[in-house]
């Protein structure tokens, strides 16, 4: 069974703004179908009774005081930046819609 | 364009609509970092690697937040989930550092609650809530080159203070059967929003500061033959007008889009399901990207994030902490201070029941209250195009002002002029009413020799009071008042001069 088809493939690489070529859609095609067909083999053994799970480790409520701490600095922020301007980071067109 | 009114759109089709709120809590910190959550700092200078989704940093929930949303999910009557979590909705968007935004999908802190809303006559409207889940905010864009708007840009420039702010989203079902009011409804269900979260003191609630804001979903349906079922009939196709940011925005962005979309339909052209855009200036939308190549989001369950789960005990504990519902408030405040239905809906439209429910507790009376706050300082805030809150100006000044007129220190000009000196800048209004010398002149030995002084400089006005004439004596209190820069008792020197011609007031 082959879950994913190419175009599926084709479509989440557009999505995740990844290009790839003819040769890289076949070959990952196959490979994410392998993964996909046998994670899925999970919901062949996990009844109704069993909760889905995003977590390994059965914790919950690890939280913080809203108490301020420190930032970096503007300069430290901005140091990464391919380009900075006027303190801020500097992008390249937007093409699309209005923030 | 519109060739149809929204009143005419809804004479012949029945609207359905929607409405997605954000709420921006006002918690120190942000989301799931420990940096300020303050606006109006200088470009990123509230940033660090969690917020700027730096490689490695791990974001954690921030406690404060949770309390916030719970008690904003109870207030609107919303079940609160044991068991919540966060999930990651994946897209590109230079304001989003992480390409993704945290926010919650299939297992929202809050769902299926009601709100009543109060319409301006006092007919209540039921809203359905499906959900109120929590997740950060966006940076903020600026555009550089062209007319500073996204068209014509060359770059932009992202400050990413606001990146990872807490908000709550709440997002009600499709609502319908509000027909030709569904723009008033609308208005009022955000209007109650802003006044709950106020109430709350999770929100400063303001919305052009963009700490509430809107997005209004609408669509228009066929109307029933008569004795058929509305709800039978299939919604139509709608349209999203994102960031709609004031009430009466709210109301005009559902008359442009009834109208826009009734023209369509009835020229026979389908209403296409997209995100659309409010544009303040000309009251009208326009559109955004299209649903179908944008809306792909790929929810999965956020790895670096525990669920959240509440213990029964704390909810209803918080429960315990709700305040009371604003249109109760209102209804009770309404009675308490015998204002009219239009005294009161004035007030509530100006922004002004915190600011008169605060100088009354201050010691003032409702009425003097409400005067000062939608007269004088109405007028103040117009001229100055702020808002309300925003004047200078306490509850308490103006309580301790008005405590100065009725203890006959000053009279109403003088108080306007303590009142100027208040908004100035010169401190409390007595301490404008001693360092300008506004004090009403209450010594009778002065006011005398000042209405003397006036007589004598015109003797004529005697004799007219002796014969009969006592309302010569009006230019004899005019005169006193200009001698004392206004600051006579004008009663008193009305006396005085009675008393000088021998008759009896």
């Amino acid at each position: 069974m082959s879950s994913l088809e190419r175009s599926d493939v084709a479509r989440l690489a557009a999505l995740a703004r990844i290009d790839m070529t003819d040769e890289d859609l076949d070959r990952m095609s196959g490979q994410l179908s392998a993964i996909v067909d046998s994670v899925a083999k999970v919901a062949e053994v996990a009844g109704q009774d069993v909760p889905a799970t995003s977590h390994p480790i059965p914790m919950a409520n690890v939280h913080r005081p809203d108490e301020v701490r420190p930032s970096l600095t503007q300069e430290a922020a901005l140091s990464s930046a391919p380009e900075a301007e006027e303190g801020r980071f500097r992008v390249p067109q937007i093409l699309g819609e209005e923030a | 364009m519109s060739k149809m009114t929204y009143e005419s759109a809804m004479e012949q089709f029945d609207p359905v609509f929607g409405i997605e709120v954000h709420v921006e809590l006002n918690t120190k910190t942000k989301m799931f970092c420990g940096c300020a959550n303050e606006f109006g700092a200088e470009p990123n200078t509230q940033v660090c690697p969690v917020c700027l989704g730096l490689p490695g940093s791990m974001p954690v929930v921030n406690d404060k937040a949770v309390e916030s949303a719970i008690r904003l999910g109870l207030s609107l009557g919303c079940s609160i989930r044991e068991s919540s979590r966060f999930a990651r909705k994946n897209y590109f968007y230079p304001d989003l550092a992480k390409d993704y935004q945290i926010s919650q999908y299939d297992e929202p802190t809050s769902y299926e609650g009601s709100l009543d809303v109060v319409l301006d006559d006092g007919e209540v409207f039921t809203i359905g809530i499906e959900r109120a889940h929590m997740e950060e905010d966006a940076g903020k864009n600026t555009h550089v080159g062209g007319t500073g708007g996204i068209q014509g840009a060359s770059h932009s420039l992202v400050d990413y203070n606001r990146g990872g702010v807490p908000l709550v989203e709440i997002v009600t079902h499709p609502i319908t059967g509000a027909g030709a009011r569904t723009a008033e409804v609308a208005r009022a269900y955000v209007a109650t929003i802003r006044d709950i979260v106020k109430a709350l003191g999770i929100s400063d609630g303001r919305m052009e500061q963009g700490s509430v804001r809107a997005d209004v979903n609408l669509s228009l349906r066929p109307k029933a033959a008569a004795g058929e079922d509305q709800n039978a009939v299939p919604f139509g196709k709608r349209s999203e007008t994102k960031n709609v940011n004031s009430l009466r925005a709210i109301e005009r962005a559902i008359h442009h889009e009834a109208a826009r979309q009734a023209d369509l339909l009835l020229a026979g052209q389908p209403v296409v399901q997209e995100t659309r855009h409010w544009h303040e200036d000309t009251s009208s939308t326009t559109p955004g990207r299209s649903k179908e190549e944008a809306e792909d989001y790929r929810y999965f369950p956020e790895p670096d994030l525990l669920p959240v789960q509440p213990s029964r005990e704390w909810v209803e504990e918080l429960r315990g902490t709700l305040p009371e519902h604003p249109a109760k408030m209102r209804v009770r405040l309404k009675e308490e201070w015998g204002f009219s239905d239009m005294e009161m809906r004035d007030a509530v439209n100006a922004d002004a029941l915190d600011l008169i429910a605060s100088t009354v507790a201050a010691g003032a009376k409702p009425q003097a209250a409400r005067k000062w706050w939608m007269g004088e300082l109405a007028r103040t805030a117009n001229d100055r195009e702020i808002a309300l809150p925003d004047l200078p100006v306490t509850p308490e000044h103006i309580a301790e002002l008005q405590g100065l007129i009725d203890e006959g220190k000053i009279n109403d000009k003088l108080a306007r002029q303590a009142l100027e000196g208040v908004l100035a800048g010169e401190g409390s209004p007595a301490e404008v009413v001693a360092s300008r010398g506004l004090e009403v002149v209450s010594d009778d030995s002065a006011l005398e020799a000042a209405v003397d002084e006036a007589l004598a400089a015109q003797p004529d006005v005697l004799a007219k009071i002796q014969d009969g004439k006592v309302q010569a004596a009006g230019a004899i209190v005019g005169a006193v008042m200009k001698a004392t820069r206004g600051q006579a008792d004008a009663g008193r020197v009305r006396e005085i001069i009675l008393q000088r011609a021998g008759v009896e007031g």
